[in-house]
């Protein structure tokens, strides 16, 4: 990845988190902490990695991802709307009666979304019917990526989908678990502890990469290991801290679904600006 | 005479998807191990690269068939309507009802006629949890005829599809030369202006066995076969209601949220009618054989000529 490159996503990044702060603050709800965690993995999945053409969102070749946790639509929202699916402007309508922008994605409504989800530990298994059959059509090239939190692994139906994806080698599909340890009603380690996920995963059959989900170069090298695996599904175990981006909002379980008011928006605008514009000055 | 020809529809499952199988290449058949129940196994048989084996996990299946269907197959999930309707209604509900996506839900062994298995497995609730699904068909065939022609007609739809078929094997009465199906109709298969009785699935036979009963008897029964039981054939019953000025329900399910309580609900909204419920009276099933079990929960002929009567 060259400079330039990186530069354009931690860019984009940072226009993800606006779009989160944007949209939740409009809404008065949603989930900005588990949005924000995975920030630069929207960025990277959506400006770098998926075979996608905002033009076409329905291309029936273009690799599919699915939202597993579905609450951190603004996230999702915000990626697809800077990548050019449908307005940025838009993003204020999140949540509001009448807007497409549901609370949880709407694969009917919002382009570029290819699955509904919301009700956490269903996406995963959709994404690896979605790989079983990108095979049994012979569409070698789609690639089906779903993200997870680290919360939601608690769902008995995730390893059901794990098993499958394993036992029917999908090698096509990519899991990714946000571990930001914080889940509702506090640390995750606390409210039932899933850890250790990678023991777990490997246990389970999968190539597991284990990556600061921070940082564009790992993000990078994540999926190329992805990308050269044969015979097993991936899982990219990433560790991040919720509520990236916004100082009073890192690493506090409190902003998992919690919008902020208006003192609290110019707050973390203010903030996300001067990352803006560190960024520029930096290019 | 010739004896009646009895087939269960779960058998007439499996051959349906070995007939569109051939046909289609898009159709997909996934199964939760139960390939041997469910009839599913014919088609692995005939096409083991399209039969999707997803082990004894029913709501990673119904959810992967879902992503399946969004990639353009059509796919078949199947299971034990205990655990299709039950156990995975949730993913029924959200990642088949609410994305609007075409997968067929078959669901074999429903009713108390599950027989010796017992309650844990004799789903009386599966039309009540299917039917509060917006956009979900729910059909309920009553014969061999019937059933291949439903798994025909779910596949040529664009939607979501519960079928339910059972593991007893039950007559069949249809005749297949001269028989037609639609999602949304249903079939009126004797003249009468007395009673109207509106049966599903098994029930049906059961139905037609007591209007000849009532008719020695001098009662002319109207038998109204109901295998939509969403979309409802309502201007058929209402058209029965009106002519006959009672009507009596019949189906192997629980009295609460199944046909009955369709038609009661339409009856009382449109015409309101003299209505009997025959179903499982909010109670749990147990372990026996099947034909017995029927008679004891009043699931028969016998049962329908008394009720009929009755009001």
């Amino acid at each position: 990845m060259t400079n330039t490159q990186k530069h354009a996503l931690a860019v984009a990044a940072c226009n993800i988190r606006m779009g989160i702060i944007e949209s939740t603050h409009s809404a008065k709800a949603g989930h900005p902490g588990g949005s924000l965690s995975a920030a630069e993995m929207f960025a990277y999945l959506y400006n770098q990695e998926m075979r996608i053409d905002p033009a076409q969102p329905k291309w029936d070749d273009r690799d599919r991802f699915v939202l597993s946790k579905g609450h951190t639509a603004p996230g999702l929202y915000a990626a697809l709307a800077h990548r050019g699916f449908f307005p940025v402007s838009d993003l204020l309508t999140l949540r509001h009666i009448g807007s497409y922008l549901q609370g949880h994605p709407n694969m009917n409504t919002v382009p570029g979304v290819d699955m509904s989800t919301g009700s956490l530990g269903q996406g995963v298994s959709v994404a690896a019917g979605m790989a079983k059959a990108a095979k049994l059509m012979g569409k070698d090239a789609v690639r089906v990526y779903t993200l997870l939190g680290d919360g939601e692994i608690a769902e008995g139906q995730v390893w059901e989908a794990f098993l499958f994806a394993a036992h029917y080698k999908l090698d096509n599909f990519c899991a990714i678990i946000d571990l930001n340890g914080l889940q509702i009603d506090g640390r995750t380690a606390d409210v039932m502890n899933t850890e250790p996920v990678d023991a777990k995963m490997e246990a389970f059959g999968f190539n597991v990469v284990t990556i600061d989900g921070h940082d564009f170069d790992a993000i990078e090298a994540a999926f190329d290991v992805f990308h050269k695996t044969c015979g097993k599904p991936t899982v990219i175990l990433m560790k991040t801290t919720k509520g990236k981006g916004v100082s009073y909002m890192e690493n506090e379980a409190g902003w998992h679904g919690k919008a902020p008011n208006d003192a609290e928006y110019e707050k973390a605008m203010t903030e996300l600006r001067a990352q803006m514009a560190e960024l520029e000055a930096a290019k | 005479m010739s004896e009646v020809k009895k087939i269960a529809t779960r058998d007439s499952y499996g051959a349906a998807l070995v007939e569109l199988g051939r046909e289609h290449d898009n159709l997909v058949v996934l199964d939760a191990d139960l390939a041997a129940a469910t009839k599913t196994g014919v088609f692995k048989k005939a096409f083991p690269d399209r039969h999707i084996d997803c082990g004894i996990a029913e709501c990673n299946m119904v959810a992967a068939a879902a992503g399946m269907a969004a990639m353009g197959m059509v796919p078949f999930a199947s299971s034990f309507a205990m655990f299709a309707a039950g156990r995975a209604f949730e993913q029924v509900r959200n990642s088949v009802g609410y994305p609007k996506l075409n997968v067929k839900i078959g669901a074999t062994h429903g009713g108390i006629s599950v027989g010796e298995d017992g309650a844990s497995h004799q789903c009386c609730e599966d039309f009540a949890l299917m039917r509060s699904i917006p956009g979900m068909v729910v059909l309920s065939p009553a014969d061999d005829v019937e059933a291949r022609a439903a798994v025909k007609a779910a596949y040529a739809h664009e939607g979501p599809v519960y079928l339910r078929f059972g593991r007893l094997a039950v007559p069949v009465f249809h005749d297949e030369e001269n028989f037609t199906f639609e999602i949304g109709k249903g079939e009126q298969l004797t003249e009468g202006n007395d009673v109207a009785i509106v049966a599903t699935g098994l029930m049906v036979n059961e139905a037609l066995i007591a209007a000849e009963q009532l008719k020695a008897e001098g009662v002319a029964a109207r038998v109204i076969n109901i295998c939509s039981i969403k979309p409802l054939d309502e201007e058929l019953i209402l058209k029965a209601a009106r002519e006959c000025g009672k009507v009596v329900t019949c189906e192997e399910h629980s009295v609460i949220g199944g046909l009955g309580e369709a038609v009661a609900s339409l009856l009382s909204e449109k015409l309101p009618t003299p209505l009997r419920r025959i179903g499982v009276q909010d109670e749990f099933g147990h372990s026996g054989p099947a034909l017995a079990l029927l008679k004891q929960f009043g699931l028969c002929a016998e049962n329908i000529v008394k009720v009929a009567k009755s009001f």
